[in-house]
């Protein structure tokens, strides 16, 4: 059963983040480990397993990035590889600026920047989203690819701008 | 062995009886234990009439252990053997304590936990916990008037796996089944929501004795969403008393004091503490045992200074919390004051100013964590109440694992939902290489150094094979009460592989068997009837529970898996039935876990076919057809 099929959402990447939560505490009401305390083990096994595939069903599908590299995979497509990652020439420079932003914001000690940093990756994920929508409507999976991996790399860039905002607070 | 439920042997309970179950806040400073009874939950009072039991334990001259108030008297004239705030201990090793202000005399046990010697001998935070649980189980069953099913223990939102385990294993040593181990501003949030039928976002600020804990909750139609929770397990009111107490000393020019005049002008600087809540200055007056006379006056303002950077220090926490979850200070509906420390007004000001809202604080913060695990404690022992409340609740920190140049790859992160289970696959990079070690560890830092370790795993009985032809597949689990486990397995050759877990600052199982052993001294015969009735117990809910299954799901069975099932039952009931002399625990114990091993396809379909029918019925138009 995958993901989308536990939640019983349609396999789509422009899915209906509402349903997806609503869905997502009906199966943890009826599986999560506290409503079997006093059950025998088989129970418990059971409640562990589909309670821990919930939770790891709903993280992928709740964030954009990783639920476009899900649906990817489906396809027998690996977006994230360690040995590929190949980026139109446009987005490293622009990762590249990102990074240079955040590390001068942080010898400056400015978090207002950094701040604004993080609202204009927001937007930038926005389009991309958008772009995927489409791309996976019509079963454009090569530019989907790519769309897939720029989302995750920005993700890391927001996880970096928070960090560093971190360390100056 | 877990007794689930109060019967006889060989008689299962009246499926409404009411099962005895309570939720036990163990905190730094004080302890309670509380209840729900006729669907309202109340902390249960001592003989005097008392709610809070101080976490003092002090062990007597004459081979006696004193808990809460009378231990507490004595504290200042026997320090050394009077062990309070014991919590700050558990899951720590020596170097990780500042013993400067500490009147024990420690036990270095180079990288495990501590450990203190007193006059009973060497003791173990563990153990030292286990006498405040021990009261209270006692003071619960008497105003109950029945053994106990289990309890829910609250921990520290922020509290790690060490920590966690810890608290535990004093719980096993004092003889309660944990039915949860609950994070206290969680609790909070459920007496508070409950109470207050709450919907929203919601904030608890917990400022207990010695640890500070901030969670952001998201309360919708009974389930209380964890979304972040941040901290710091070395910060409370403690360390507001010990600022009053370095100024104390300051101020009247004293020598550096002895372990029993530490303890009384610490005292002395909590007392000040709490009269400042509600007047503008206190009078501090002592007499050291060397003779020296202590009077000072300490005003409001001069406290609100000595203080101030540790008010702030809860902030830095509280923003990290709302960036985790993505949320703004406009985005909190309201902000719940948990701890007697949330008595402070410097407290109280500094939340006010921060989230540009007053606190909530209508319910008493000393008793809001008590009362929530009381509730939780109540649902989970299986006590239909109205609200079908859920909990979801995330791991404080994340786990990682060490690599290459003592650098931690996080296999886990911080806020993930539990319970939680991630993979990580391994090979070998010798030839013939059958055995390996990894090191866990948990924390937010890149370096192994930073990091807290968790425990060293040795995984033995890896298939020899070429480097690199092994594929080990590792998967942690942490389960609904936020612990660890770890499972292995190499995939080509499909070969389990063995375990050996160290934990770094946790009790070894020889060593909490050696605890339980010198604490019972039940002749041997005792203990396997004792054995033998837990055993059938045990038996006779799993049977109960399996015919239940069996009324309501037959359907998802074919007649040979019927059969099986019913072969296995027969044989557990020829067990439980043997004539007096020839019963057995260990053949009783044997069919049951036969019989739980027969039902786990029938348990994962049952399982399967209640998730489809929630999913089914209410959003039928959002399905694709």
């Amino acid at each position: 059963m995958n993901y989308f099929e536990l939640f019983k959402l349609p396999q789509t990447f422009g899915l209906d983040v509402a349903t997806l939560e609503s869905n997502y505490r009906k199966i943890q009401s009826e599986s999560h480990p506290d409503r079997f305390v006093a059950a025998s083990s088989a129970e418990k096994l059971a409640s562990m397993q589909t309670a821990t595939l919930a939770n790891e069903a709903y993280l992928t599908l709740k964030s954009a990035g990783l639920r476009a590299a899900y649906l990817l995979s489906l396809q027998g497509i690996v977006a994230i590889d360690e040995k590929n990652n190949q980026m139109p020439a446009d987005f490293l420079m622009q990762q590249m600026d990102w990074r240079e932003e955040i590390e001068d914001a942080e010898n400056a000690h400015d978090v207002s920047t950094l701040e604004n940093l993080l609202a204009e990756i927001e937007i930038a994920g926005k389009n991309l989203q958008e772009s995927l929508k489409s791309q996976f409507q019509n079963n454009h999976l090569s530019e989907a690819t790519e769309s897939a991996r720029k989302l995750i790399f920005m993700d890391k860039v927001r996880a970096d701008i928070l960090k560093s905002i971190e360390k100056l607070d | 062995m877990a007794l689930l439920q109060i019967s006889e042997p060989g008689q299962s309970a009246a499926p409404h009886q009411h099962k005895l179950a309570v939720g036990i806040d163990l905190g730094t400073t004080n302890s309670l234990v509380a209840t729900v009874r006729s669907g309202l939950s109340s902390v249960l009072i001592d003989d005097d009439g008392h709610a809070l039991l101080p976490s003092v334990v002090r062990y007597l001259p004459n081979g006696d252990v004193e808990v809460g108030y009378a231990a507490q008297a004595a504290q200042s004239q026997d320090a050394a053997n009077t062990i309070i705030s014991a919590k700050r201990f558990m899951g720590r090793g020596l170097k990780d304590i500042d013993v400067s202000l500490q009147p024990y005399h420690f036990v270095d046990n180079n990288d495990e936990m501590l450990q203190i010697e007193t006059r009973a001998g060497i003791k173990s935070p563990v153990e030292i916990s286990a006498e405040i649980l021990k009261a209270l189980k006692n003071r619960a069953e008497k105003s109950l008037g029945g053994e106990l099913v289990g309890a829910v223990i609250t921990v520290p939102a922020y509290f790690d796996d060490a920590q966690r385990q810890a608290t535990k294993d004093a719980a096993r040593l004092a003889g309660l089944n944990v039915l949860r181990l609950l994070n206290e501003p969680t609790a909070a949030a459920v007496a508070y929501g409950l109470d207050n039928a709450a919907e929203g976002t919601y904030v608890i600020y917990d400022l207990g004795g010695g640890t500070f804990d901030i969670s952001i909750l998201r309360l919708s139609k009974g389930v209380f969403e964890v979304l972040a929770t941040n901290g710091d397990s070395a910060l409370g009111g403690d360390d507001f008393d010990r600022r009053i107490f370095c100024w104390i000393l300051e101020q009247s020019k004293c020598k550096p004091v002895n372990a029993q005049d530490t303890r009384l002008l610490l005292t002395k600087a909590r007392e000040a503490k709490e009269w400042l809540t509600d007047h503008a200055s206190a009078q501090i007056t002592s007499i050291l045992s060397t003779g020296e006379v202590v009077n000072v006056s300490l005003s409001t303002k001069q406290f609100n200074e000595l203080t101030q950077t540790l008010v702030a220090k809860t902030l830095n926490p509280t923003k990290k919390a709302l960036r985790d979850a993505s949320l703004n200070i406009e985005d909190i509906k309201g902000v719940v004051l948990v701890g007697g420390a949330t008595r402070m007004p410097q407290i109280r000001l500094a939340v006010a100013d921060f989230f540009k809202q007053s606190p909530l604080t209508n319910l008493d913060p000393d008793k809001i964590v008590a009362l929530g695990a009381a509730i939780q404690a109540n649902t989970l022992a299986g006590n239909k109440s109205g609200a079908d409340l859920l909990l979801l609740d995330v791991i404080p920190l994340s786990l990682g694992l060490e690599t290459m140049g003592g650098l931690v790859e996080k296999i886990i992160p911080r806020n993930a939902t539990l319970p939680i289970a991630r993979a990580q696959e391994f090979t070998t990079f010798k030839d013939g290489q059958t055995a390996m070690s990894i090191h866990v560890l948990q924390g937010e830092r890149e370096l192994v150094t930073d990091c807290r370790s968790l425990a060293r795993f040795e995984l033995r009985g890896i298939p020899p094979m070429v480097a690199g032809a092994a594929r080990i597949r590792v998967t942690f689990t942490v389960d609904a009460d936020g612990l660890l486990s770890v499972s292995a397995r190499e995939i080509a050759s499909n070969v389990e592989a063995n375990i050996a877990v160290k934990p770094s600052y946790g009790l070894s199982e020889e060593q909490i068997l050696a605890m339980l052993k010198s604490g019972f001294s039940a002749a041997e015969a005792d203990k396997q009837a004792r054995a033998l009735a837990e055993a059938k117990v045990d038996a006779e809910s799993l049977l109960e529970a399996i015919k239940n299954a069996l009324k309501q799901d037959a359907d998802l069975l074919n007649n040979q898996e019927k059969q099986q099932i019913k072969a296995k039952i027969d044989a557990l009931e020829g067990n439980i039935h043997a004539g007096a002399g020839n019963a057995s625990s260990d053949a009783i114990i044997k069919a049951t876990e036969a019989l739980n091993a027969a039902t786990e396809d029938f348990a994962a379909r049952r399982m399967d076919a209640s998730v489809s029918r929630a999913l089914a019925g209410k959003n039928l138009d959002s399905l694709e057809i």
